[in-house]
Formats: structure tokens, sequence, C-alpha cells
């Protein structure tokens, strides 16, 4: 084959690969992004907080079952091929996405909607399980062993490019269901999330028809013709120790830092923006949008170098960069929006009360808005809600306050910027891992041996990474930044570990 | 930095019970402060899937402490040798 026909084909190959997972990843984050609407739609609303909780609780299980997901589907892309087992993958995820938009709410079905809901959640899980470790294995059998980290970089970028595209889809969405934007937020929390998720099913259609013209991976094609695939590919992975050490390094020396680095620098930093900065809903989701729109190419400059150089020193600088400057980079967002630092204009601040009588009852639901400027440009708008009792002397205990600021345009840039920082670590970690990881393995049991440590640490440490570090900030409750404890100690002893056991090894010839 | 390599197996090894056991404690003491079938949830969750991963990393601390990285394969040559020899 000539080197232009060769060329051609592997960006078909790319192509194919990377639409299909930056699908899966799309569609396993919007639920994601969705968490409190999903939770009002499907869980008792009797406790919002245990509504929240069991949606991050079904969160959680969905990454839970991803290492399920690369057992089940790693064994049978070894034993009868990448290509019909990462198309599998791909029509459970879009098939349980597409269902979770038709599922009836919680006032219409009672219990069984988040039963279904959590079935699909956990379905979806198991086939992203199945669809990393598929795409890379899968593109990088057919790249040249020189350029492989270039090559599998693109499928690098779609799980960040797939948060971006729900990210994007969930914003337009909000905003295009009415010509008011308040009745249309309203639309979108009552139905319109559903149209995220239906329309998946158009995206993996065109998906599925294209990854059914592609040709089985020719590394996994000439095995099989030789009679040389595994058996038994879990007993090879896990039951030789020669492997199993591989497996285990891969792990504790790389996937799992990078898991926490991927989380922190961008679930997480969103989650932050907009719950510890208390900055407003579509200015904390268009900040990350922007951050990962600039960091985005830098996968393929980083994946490319380390084509050049070697993967290990570029992952772990992404380690060492992550531990050194997290806290001083989470306490700049702080900064930037904490309104006790910034000069209130007391002549443009307004109230305005709202009382709505209970029905059945002399008390009534008094809404306070308070909205404040200050000179700097930045304006916070906070609601306290609480019962206004007819009996004298009685008041609320614990009014319900929500605070949202809308930063200035000056304030808006420093926050992007940081977050271009934090996804450049995430360029660094990520952009070279699934080379590394490909490199590790033999082809007859590749999907297997690399899916489980890659979903381990990037499912498992990295997908808790927003619910730890939320959880250490109710438990610790005066440090405003504590979450990152979680990260910074995994990110560490990873980067201990890789520094010392890794090799920096550069092997052109990674093609049995 | 092969007798590096051997030596942080050690502490590798130490680690895996001392997770678990810093997980244990958080999670009984939080569980007792706020009871209720969330934390338990939530806990029991967190219990489930790091134990066993501890133990791996206590698997990881004794490969390493018995030398088994001491040397790497160097090339794809090298990777099809674990044929031959199961655990």
């Amino acid at each position: 084959m000539s080197d232009n026909n060769q060329t051609k084909g592997i960006w078909k190959v790319i192509g194919a690969s990377s639409l299909g997972t930056l699908i899966e990843w799309y569609d396993f984050y919007i639920f994601g992004s969705l968490a409190v609407v999903i939770a009002n739609q499907f869980f008792p609303k009797t406790n919002p907080t245990a509504a929240l909780l069991s949606t991050l609780a079904t969160f959680a299980a969905g990454f839970i079952v991803r290492p399920f997901g690369a057992l089940v589907f790693g064994r049978l892309g070894d034993l009868v091929g990448r290509k019909y087992t990462f198309l599998l993958t791909l029509v459970l995820m879009g098939g349980s996405t597409f269902a979770i938009g038709c599922i009836p709410g919680y006032d219409s079905i009672g219990f069984l909607a988040p039963i279904l809901v959590l079935v699909l959640r956990l379905i979806q899980g198991l086939a992203l399980g199945g669809e990393y470790g598929g795409a890379a294995t899968y593109v990088a059998e057919h790249s040249p062993a020189h350029r492989r980290g270039y090559f599998t970089s693109w499928i690098q970028t779609t799980a960040t490019l797939g948060l971006f595209i729900s990210l994007g889809v969930i914003l337009l969405t909000r905003h295009w269901l009415d010509a008011d934007p308040a009745k249309s937020i309203a639309k979108f929390n009552d139905w319109g999330w559903r149209i995220p998720f239906l329309i998946s099913i158009l995206l993996v259609i065109v998906s599925i028809y294209i990854r059914l013209r592609m040709a089985e991976s020719p590394m996994y094609a000439k095995l099989k013709t030789e009679g040389k695939t595994s058996v038994n590919p879990l007993k090879e992975s896990f039951g030789h120790k020669a492997n199993l050490k591989m497996v285990l390094l891969a792990l504790f020396g790389a996937t799992m830092g990078q898991g926490v680095v991927w989380y922190t620098g961008q679930f997480y930093a969103q989650s932050f923006i907009e719950n510890v900065c208390k900055v407003e809903f579509d200015q904390s989701r268009t900040i990350l949008i922007w951050g990962i729109l600039f960091a985005t190419p830098f996968f393929v400059v980083f994946a490319s170098l380390s084509d050049k150089i070697g993967r290990k020193w570029i992952m772990l600088s992404g380690m060492l960069l992550a531990v050194v400057s997290y806290n001083y980079l989470f306490t700049s967002l702080f900064n930037i929006a904490d309104a006790k630092q910034k000069t209130e204009i007391v002549a443009n601040t307004k109230n305005e009360t709202t009382m709505k009588a209970i029905a059945g009852s002399q008390d009534s639901i008094r809404k306070l808005v308070t909205k404040t400027y200050y000179t700097d440009g930045m304006s916070m708008l906070q609601t306290k809600t609480d019962t206004a009792y007819a009996t004298a002397g009685k008041t609320t205990k614990k009014p319900l306050v929500v605070i949202s600021k809308t930063l200035n345009s000056s304030d808006y840039w420093k926050m992007v910027g940081i977050v271009f920082i934090l996804i450049l670590y995430v360029t660094l970690v990520y952009g070279p891992i699934a080379a590394f990881l490909v490199e590790l393995f033999p082809t007859k049991i590749r999907y297997t041996s690399m899916s489980l440590p890659y979903h381990i640490g990037n499912g498992v440490f990295g997908g808790l990474t927003p619910f730890i570090a939320t959880l250490l900030t109710t438990i610790y409750v005066d440090n405003k930044i504590v979450g990152l404890m979680y990260p910074i100690i995994i990110a560490t002893i990873c980067l201990v570990i890789g520094t010392i056991y890794i090799s920096n090894r550069i092997d052109p010839d990674v093609d049995r | 930095m092969n007798a590096i390599k051997r030596y942080a197996g050690l502490i590798w090894i130490i680690l895996g019970p001392l997770g678990i056991h810093y997980l244990l404690q958080t999670a009984s003491s939080e569980i007792a402060k706020k009871p209720g079938i969330d934390t338990q949830i939530q806990w029991g969750v967190f219990i489930t899937v790091f134990y066993p991963i501890a133990i791996g990393f206590i698997l990881f601390g004794l490969y390493a402490l018995e030398g088994n990285y001491d040397h790497l394969p160097e090339a794809s040559s090298e990777l099809d040798d674990y044929d031959a020899k199961p655990l």
C-alpha cells in the first residue's frame, strides 16, 4: 500500500472511531450535566438533597460499573474482534441515552421512573467501559508505530469534546425553547431537558453506519488468521504475573493520577465555579466551554511530542504541575468571585419581597430578592425564601438562600484563563496515555488488559472526584478548597510510582 | 534504582491497609454523625470500590518488593513472553 493510501486509510479509521467515541462521551456526560434537573424529574421531591444525592449516586454508579464493562467487552473484543465489540457498545450507549429521554417522570409512573433511570445509567456505564479500549486499540493497531501517539491523540480529544458538546447542546436548548429567557428555562426544566437525550439517537445511527463499513484491525485480523487469538483473555490478562504486574503499574503509575487530573480540571472546576464561587449557570458553563476550546489542540501537541521523547515524562509533568498548583489556581478562582473583596454600590441595591399565601393556612411563603452591584461591574442576585408565620415570634430556622453572581468581562476571562491552565494539565496527562497503554500489552489480550486499568483510573478514581471533593467540603466546612485534598493525594502517589517504576521507552516496533 | 523500586514496595504494602483503615474509620464516624440510608449507601459504595483496589495496591507493593519491576519489557518482542509464566 502506498504511503498516501495508508494515510487516507488511517484518517478514515480515526474519523469513524473518534465520532463514535465522542458520541459515547456526550451521551455519558449529558446525564451528569443535568443532574439537578433529572433529580427533580425522577426522584422524590420531598427532600431535594436526597434527590440530588440519589442522582449523584446514580452518576457514581455509572462510573463504578465502567470497570465491569471493561472486563465484559474487553474480553469480547479479544475473542471476536475490535470492530463488532465497539459497535455493540455504541448501540447500547445510544439506545440507553434515547430511552432515558423517553421515560415518564416520577409524578407519572412513581418509583418505576428512578429504577428505569438507574438501570439505563448502569448500561451506559457498561457500554462506556467497553468503548474506549476498543477505539484506542483499533486506532493504535492501524497506526504506524512511530506515530502512534499522534494518531491515538484524536481519540483522546473525544472525552473533552464530548463534554464540550454536551454543555453546548444543553445551553442552546435551554435558551431556544422560548423568546422569554425565564420561560425558556422553565420549559427546559419541565420537558426540554429530554431534547439532548433524544437527539443523540441521530448521531448514533450515523456513527453505526460509518463503523459498519470499517474493516477489522489488521493486527487482530492477522492473529485470527494465524489462529493465535487468546482463548481466555481474562485469565491471560490477570492470571499471569508478567501481565498482571503491568496492569497494576498502568493503574497506580499512570491512569489513577490521570483520572483525578482529568476530572478536577473539568468537572470539579465547573462544579467549584458554580457551587463554591456561586457564578451563575450560563457563565459557569461557558467558562468551561472556552477553556476546553483553547486547550483541546494540546492533546494532539503533547501526544505527538510523546512519539519523539517518550510518554512518561509528559504524563508525569502534568501530574506534578497539578499537585503543586491546584491550591493556588482554585484559590484564585474563589478570590475572583469573592464579594467580600469587592466594593458594593449601596445606592444601587434593589430589594423586592413577594408573599404567596399557603393554601389552608394563615402562613405565607416569603421570597426576598436582593440584587447587589459592585464597583468592578460584578452583580449578585440573592434569593432568600422562608415561611412568614402568622404566629408572632415564630421564624424559619434555616431559610433557603440561593446566590448567583454575574462576573464582569475581565474577571470572566481571568476564570477562562485559569480553567485553560487546568485543562492544559489534562492534555499533558491524557494526550499520550492511549499510546502508552497500548504499548504495555500484547495484541491478543490488549483490549482486556488496557481497558481495566484505564476505567478504574479514569472511572473510579477520576469519576468519583467531584463527589468525594464535595463530600470533603461538607466534613471540613471552613475550608473552601479542602476538596482538592483528594486529587492532590492521589496524583502525588501516582507521580511517585510513575517516576520510580515506569520506563520511558520509545518502542517503534509494537506490532505483535 | 532497583533497590529503590524494591524498598518502595514496602511503603505500598503498608499504605494499602492504612488507606482501608482510614476509609473505614471515616465511614463509621460519618454514618454515626449523619445516620440515614443516603449516608450508608454513599460510604458503602466507597468501601466496596476501594477495598479491592487497596488489595491490588498491596499486591503491587509485593511484586515491587520481589523485584518484578526491576526489568520491564523494552520491546514488543518481550510482550508475548507472558504466555509461559502463569501465576
